[in-house]
């Protein structure tokens, strides 16, 4: 960027994907695991311990044995999309690594409209679970492709208006502006509803529960991924978790100062460490609330984002615009 | 008529098969869907997948070959099913049973249901998405168990009850083990009340969820808990009291609307109310024989028939039993009540969503081997 | 003014909920790691049956009265003996059980005249075939004997 090469900027490029697939494929191990002993301990059971210490191998076996199962395809199921699903369900969410600000200067691209970016690519998603749930050819998994493509629907809104609102403040769409306008107060302090509608929304965008309606395991037997086994389940999942860090982050950098320490201190510990402490306790409190409460029917959903979530967001976004505009 | 034309010849609806392998059919129930969108437009439950003929070995067996039979109808409530064939062969035969015995009946019927209850109030929950207090209600069922085994050295399919008593003696260890479960309850209520009872998503997902009214649930023969939601307050251990259950200060919860709610409400304070029943029975329990003596090992009870209701987890339950005068029945026939609970679906489901379609199964509480049996 | 107490309801019902779980994450947990610890098991459990050793005779009593088998309600036991004395009864030669069809009633264990049936305390029972659930009880006993001898003898030479 600085020296506006082309070469050093493709090189940045690649070698920001080759750390980004490592870092995806290491966080989404990791995050499995930890899901798995968050759960385990709210449930008074140690969760996995015979893989290596403490279980923490657990999820590299699971991931071979996906790997060296068979990809079965239900009859009359459509080939091409069936096995274009998981994948694109899960480059999209790679896009998203491109952006987020790491820490002071280590962003892959800090491109001036990242937030936009970030959350367009998200969105294909949805598309992915639509074309997985559609392909193939079961009452369950469509049912479920359609209850994700309306929950989405009605969740994009307020995330994106809750973001509004930190944008409006900040009067840009790039990461690392919004992070470094962050270096004394937080937004979370001056944007609390913002944070809580953002949080809210993101779990449902990342089909999380209590909003995981489109795999409602009790209810549609697994959604739209009932169908899918070995690698092609292992991509959903991946896909999920890699979603989640990236919800996380994201909420990291808008709401809870990114790279920086609470009120400018910074302890002497670097930004990517206060930038990662803070979405892994993000990401924990999204398992914390997995684990705690009971599913919402689609309808409710729907109810309380219309009703409630829009309403609130963009009653918000206007008192923001207001105070922005009078300051 | 006109509606079933309706459906018939509409393109929009589709048939889905909920089970029989389903995680939420318990047990193997398939329920025949007609779906329109999300929405049910009939449901049809097919059953039979689990029969084994119950009926058919109690009457080619002795009477007492049939009691481990009973536990295996409602593997839930195996306690309550050996209390009720024990109770029904003893009236035919006219045997007296001792005191003791009769209380230690009593405790262990009370904690078995609240070991059923406990595991409907997780699974239920489990229906409805909420994994913990699964786990949770099933670590309590685990001291359950641990009571119950202590006792009957087993833990799901007891055979405790013998005609004219039970098959062991209570020691001191098990009144320690039963105190202590009970007051550890104390604190399990207040953590399901704040975890799931006033729990928002909760609450609604289940009021005005699946209301079967006062007249349908008449109709369908729904008892237990779920016709106690409707706000009857019939519960055989009041209105026929067996064994000793007329000594016990006990109140039979009631609901008011008879939706999934009500029925969740009616279950947990039926808990509460059964370790009342079995916190007085702790008290009084007498000194004494537990088993009459001069039962012969041949029962051959004189020829008559005879028909005893119980309470059992689920609703009203009954053996029907004849005697020839030999040693097995000549006629045997269960009345379960999880096959009207199941039936009245047909009424309640439609209109509703697949995922209410769910919440009202669940909050029914079927166990559906009993009806197969 | 009712929405927004629904709302605020609503969300502290969610934060007491989420309260209880937090609290949990601190408890010990309740799992025992089965195969690696065990819980003892309590006094009265029932396992499959088997025959009981006499301190006096140092061998079972069964008197091949058939009493268990024919009231077995699932057919589980074969009893054989054959009339080896004069007088007395027979004599078991063989006592087997088909385990895979065992209700653990345990109705053979308190019609059993002599009490020579008890409940064994086996209860990490695996097999892959029909044959594997056959249970030989003679052969059982003769190795508990074997047993007991073996721990007599090693007691006899510690004192």
């Amino acid at each position: 960027m600085s020296e506006g090469l082309l070469g050093s900027e493709l090189f940045r490029l690649i070698l920001g994907l080759v750390i980004v697939l490592a870092f995806s494929q290491l966080n989404a191990l990791f995050l499995v695991w930890l899901e798995r002993k968050v759960s385990g301990h709210i449930q008074l059971r140690p969760g996995p311990m015979e893989v290596g210490p403490h279980g923490l191998l657990q999820t590299i076996i699971d991931g071979v044995k996906l790997v060296g199962k068979e990809l079965i395809m239900p009859l009359k199921a459509d080939r091409k999309l069936f096995f274009l699903a998981p994948v694109l369900v899960f480059t999209p969410v790679l896009v998203g690594f491109l952006v987020l600000p790491f820490g002071p200067g280590l962003i892959i691209h800090d491109m001036n409209v990242g937030v936009l970016l970030v959350f367009a690519f998200s969105t294909i998603t949805v598309l992915a679970i639509l074309t997985g749930g559609w392909a193939s050819n079961n009452k369950y998994a469509l049912l479920g492709a359609v209850r994700s493509v309306a929950q989405n629907v009605a969740y994009e809104i307020p995330l994106l208006l809750a973001v509004m609102s930190v944008v409006l403040m900040v009067h840009s769409l790039s990461f690392s502006q919004i992070v470094a306008s962050q270096k004394t107060v937080w937004f979370v302090f001056i944007q609390p509803l913002a944070c809580l509608i953002y949080l809210i929304a993101a779990t449902a965008e990342t089909n999380r529960a209590p909003f995981d309606i489109p795999e409602a395991e009790s209810e549609l037997v697994a959604g739209f991924h009932t169908e899918y086994g070995g690698m092609g389940f292992g991509l959903f999942f991946l896909a999920e978790y890699t979603n989640m860090f990236i919800v996380c982050a994201v909420a990291t950098s808008l709401f809870f100062g990114g790279w920086n320490g609470p009120f400018g201190i910074s302890l002497g510990i670097p930004g990517v460490f206060w930038f990662l402490i803070k979405t892994y306790f993000l990401i924990f409190v999204i398992m914390w609330v997995r684990w705690t409460f009971p599913r919402v029917r689609f309808d409710q959903l729907m109810n309380f984002s219309w009703k409630v979530l829009i309403p609130l967001s963009l009653v918000n976004l206007v008192i923001t615009a207001i105070v922005v505009k009078i300051i | 008529m006109d509606e079933l034309e309706k459906i018939e010849g509409n393109e929009r609806v589709y048939s889905l098969n909920l089970g029989p392998q389903h995680p939420s059919t318990h047990g193997v129930l398939r329920i025949l869907l007609d779906l329109d969108g999300e929405y049910i437009v009939k449901a049809d439950p097919v059953i039979g997948y689990g029969h084994r003929g119950h009926e058919k070995m109690g009457e080619n067996r002795q009477y007492k070959q049939f009691l481990p039979n009973t536990s295996r109808m409602d593997y839930l409530s195996g306690m309550l099913y050996n209390h009720g064939f024990v109770l029904a062969v003893e009236k035919l035969a006219g045997i007296k049973v001792p005191e003791r015995a009769k209380y230690i009946r009593v405790i262990a019927s009370e904690l078995n249901r609240i070991s059923s209850h406990l595991l409907w109030f997780g699974t239920y929950l489990l229906d409805l998405g909420g994994i913990t207090p699964f786990l949770y209600a099933f670590d309590d069922r685990e001291q359950i168990l641990d009571i119950l085994d202590a006792i009957s050295g087993s833990r799901l399919t007891y055979s405790y009850c013998r005609f004219g008593g039970v098959s062991r003696d209570v020691d001191m260890k098990f009144i320690e083990m039963t105190r202590a479960f009970l007051k550890r309850m104390e604190a399990r209520w207040v953590d399901y009340e704040d975890l799931v009872t006033k729990n928002v998503i909760f609450i609604h997902r289940t009021r005005d969820v699946g209301v079967i009214s006062l007249e349908l649930a008449r109709q369908y023969g729904v008892t237990g808990p779920n016709l106690r939601a409707c706000g009857v307050a019939f519960d055989v251990r009041r209105s026929e009291p067996y064994e000793v259950y007329d000594r016990f200060d006990f109140e039979i919860p009631t609901g008011s609307k008879g939706d999934a709610l009500d029925r969740y409400v009616v279950r947990f304070r039926e808990m509460q109310q059964s370790c009342r029943i079995i916190d007085q029975a702790l008290e009084h329990l007498p000194e004494g024989e537990i088993m009459t003596p001069k039962v012969p090992q041949k029962l051959s009870p004189p020829k008559g028939e005879v028909y005893t209701a119980f309470e059992s987890a689920r609703g009203l339950t009954a053996y029907y039993l004849v005697s020839d005068g030999s040693p097995g029945p000549y006629r045997c026939h269960i009345r379960v009540p999880s096959f009207g609970n199941l039936n009245v679906l047909n009424d309640v489901l439609p209109g509703t969503l697949v995922a209410d379609a769910i919440a009202i199964l669940g909050s029914v509480d079927l166990v559906i081997p009993e009806i197969d049996r | 003014m009712g929405y927004f107490k629904d709302i605020f309801n609503g969300g502290l019902s969610l934060i007491e909920g989420m309260g209880v779980t937090a609290r949990r994450l601190f408890r010990p947990l309740v799992t025992v790691q089965y195969p690696r610890k065990k819980i003892p098991l309590s006094s009265a459990y029932r396992g499959h049956i088997e025959l009981k050793i006499f301190g006096e005779s140092g061998t079972h009593k069964c008197i091949v009265c058939l009493n268990c088998e024919k009231t077995c309600p699932s057919g589980v036991i074969r009893v054989q003996g054959e009339k080896l004395k004069e007088k007395g009864p027979k004599t078991l030669t063989s006592y087997v059980i088909d385990f895979s069809r065992c209700s653990l009633c345990g109705l053979c264990v308190e019609i059993c005249p002599t009490s020579t049936l008890k409940y064994s305390r086996e209860y990490e029972l695996v097999g892959e075939t029909w044959a594997d659930c056959k249970i030989d009880l003679l052969a059982r006993l003769a190795r508990q004997v074997e047993e007991m001898e073996a721990e007599k003898k090693t007691q006899g030479i510690a004192a």
